[in-house]
């Protein structure tokens, strides 16, 4: 089943990590798409219509249908477009990707972001975390040779793809080591084999934007109470 | 029934977490051996099976583990054919049950939490928060019952019914302790008429913990929570 550009729409923000795993796994199947991009320090009265509970993005319109949510996105992604697929077939192991994909979002991701965006004590809690969950991550990622997904990218992939390149950015910006690679072998290795992919490495936010926008950000966050604020 | 593919459910009574995963399990009708944990005293058995979270609920299935509550639900819905569908067969109908899961087990239960952990003027805004979520819920259940009817059987139970009912099913607990009317008819009567429903089915009613039981527990958790908040 063809579809053109104008059927998919993909409603994001440049440097979002989230926005970015709907892109690669569309690029994946081979899925052409529209992007928006959407300020979201001053949102658009589309992106109030399209996804009015959460109001964020990424958001993916595909025939008028509505979608929201990186990894309900991405379940979505997988279901519509058969070819490529990113979850494995056997129930045992997607309940294995998804559970993955829910830990690294909450245990390394949720605590690296807080560490950038916090100092003192709240920094060395969350990084502390952060580490001790790469540890447990490391044990998986030893198990592999190319990608989580096999020798394709696949869910997991996607879902920790932001480990090889904004986490860099954020342990610059906040002067911390978290993916340490004499630590981290087999992460690092995984993380840089995801980055260089053809698919991936042409669809990623330049560098040096980036770092002026966490510098600002988490300093803007910091300042503030509760930095546990995604991006 | 051979030993491998022997069903086992390390839960907890009063998580809600656990619950969904027992309703799922009694909706598909798959014989499982149920194991209560003392989360204040945890099992080698637990912790050798989830360690990396140390938590309920755990299934295990020809002797291998999974641990998370929505990653369970969507193993069991894949696993075992008969029984309702968890999860829709449309893939856009999918991606609303499983927002709107993801909405009420971290958004709207995080807003109760937040409620029960504060006290004085800080709290009355909580409140406002936690209402407006609800409110928000209450709007995307049009879409699921266009005739602002919910009439449900057990043969036609879903994920999302399952995980409401599991959160919110002893909302009369919650109201008892929290001093608000967490589930208002006026403010949410679609919610109302839902949970309404859903507490009619004897299924449903027998598996959720017993009301006396539940606000014992509650008081006994927020009085030390504040105890060791203040201390």
């Amino acid at each position: 089943m063809a579809s053109s550009s104008e059927k998919v729409k993909v409603l994001g923000f440049w440097v979002s990590p989230f926005v970015r795993r709907v892109e690669w796994a569309l690029k994946l199947k081979g899925v052409d798409y529209e992007y928006i991009e959407e300020d979201i320090f001053n949102k658009s009265s589309l992106l109030l219509k399209l996804n009015p509970v959460r109001q964020k993005v990424p958001v993916l319109v595909h025939d008028l249908k509505v979608v929201a949510e990186s990894y309900v996105i991405l379940e979505y992604i997988d279901e519509i477009w058969k070819q490529n697929s990113l979850l494995p077939l056997d129930p045992y192991q997607r309940a294995m990707a998804r559970f993955w994909a829910k830990f690294a979002e909450e245990k390394v991701f949720e605590t690296a972001w807080n560490a950038l965006c916090s100092g003192g004590e709240e920094k060395e809690k969350a990084l502390k975390i952060a580490i001790e969950s790469l540890e447990i991550l490391e044990g998986e990622a030893k198990k592999i040779q190319n990608f989580f997904g096999g020798d394709r990218i696949g869910y997991l992939d996607i879902a920790m793809g932001w480990i090889g390149y904004w986490l860099p950015v954020w342990e610059q910006v906040g002067c911390m080591s978290i993916l340490d690679p004499l630590k981290f072998p087999a992460t690092s290795a995984w993380a840089k084999r995801f980055i260089s992919h053809p698919l991936i490495k042409h669809n990623l936010p330049p560098r040096e934007e980036m770092l002026v926008y966490f510098d600002k950000r988490s300093k803007e966050l910091s300042s503030i109470s509760q930095g546990w604020i995604k991006v | 029934m051979a030993e491998e593919s022997k069903v086992t459910l390390y839960g907890y009574w009063p998580s809600p977490f656990a619950k969904m995963v027992e309703i799922a399990l009694k909706l598909k009708g798959v014989p499982y051996e149920y194991v209560e944990e003392d989360l204040t005293n945890k099992s080698q058995m637990l912790l050798s099976l989830n360690p990396v979270h140390k938590k309920v609920p755990v299934l295990v299935h020809n002797g291998k583990p999974i641990a998370e509550s929505l990653v369970i639900l969507e193993y069991i819905d894949e696993t075992w054919k008969n029984g309702p569908q968890l999860l829709p067969m449309d893939p856009y109908k999918r991606a609303q049950v499983r927002f709107w899961a993801s909405f009420v087990q971290q958004q709207l239960q995080d807003s109760m939490i937040k409620v029960a952990m504060t006290e004085g003027e800080a709290r009355e805004k909580l409140v406002e928060e936690a209402y407006e979520k609800m409110r928000l819920l209450d709007e995307g259940l049009k879409s699921f019952f266009p005739d602002g009817n919910p009439s449900i059987d057990t043969e036609h139970l879903g994920l999302l019914d399952v995980v409401f009912v599991s959160f919110f099913g002893n909302h009369k607990v919650h109201e008892e302790v929290l001093g608000f009317k967490v589930i208002d008819p006026e403010k949410t009567p679609l919610i109302h008429c839902w949970l309404k429903a859903l507490l009619d089915l004897p299924l449903l009613k027998e598996t959720l913990p017993p009301h006396d039981k539940m606000v014992a527990f509650i008081k006994f958790i927020n009085e030390s929570a504040l105890k060791s908040s203040t201390a």
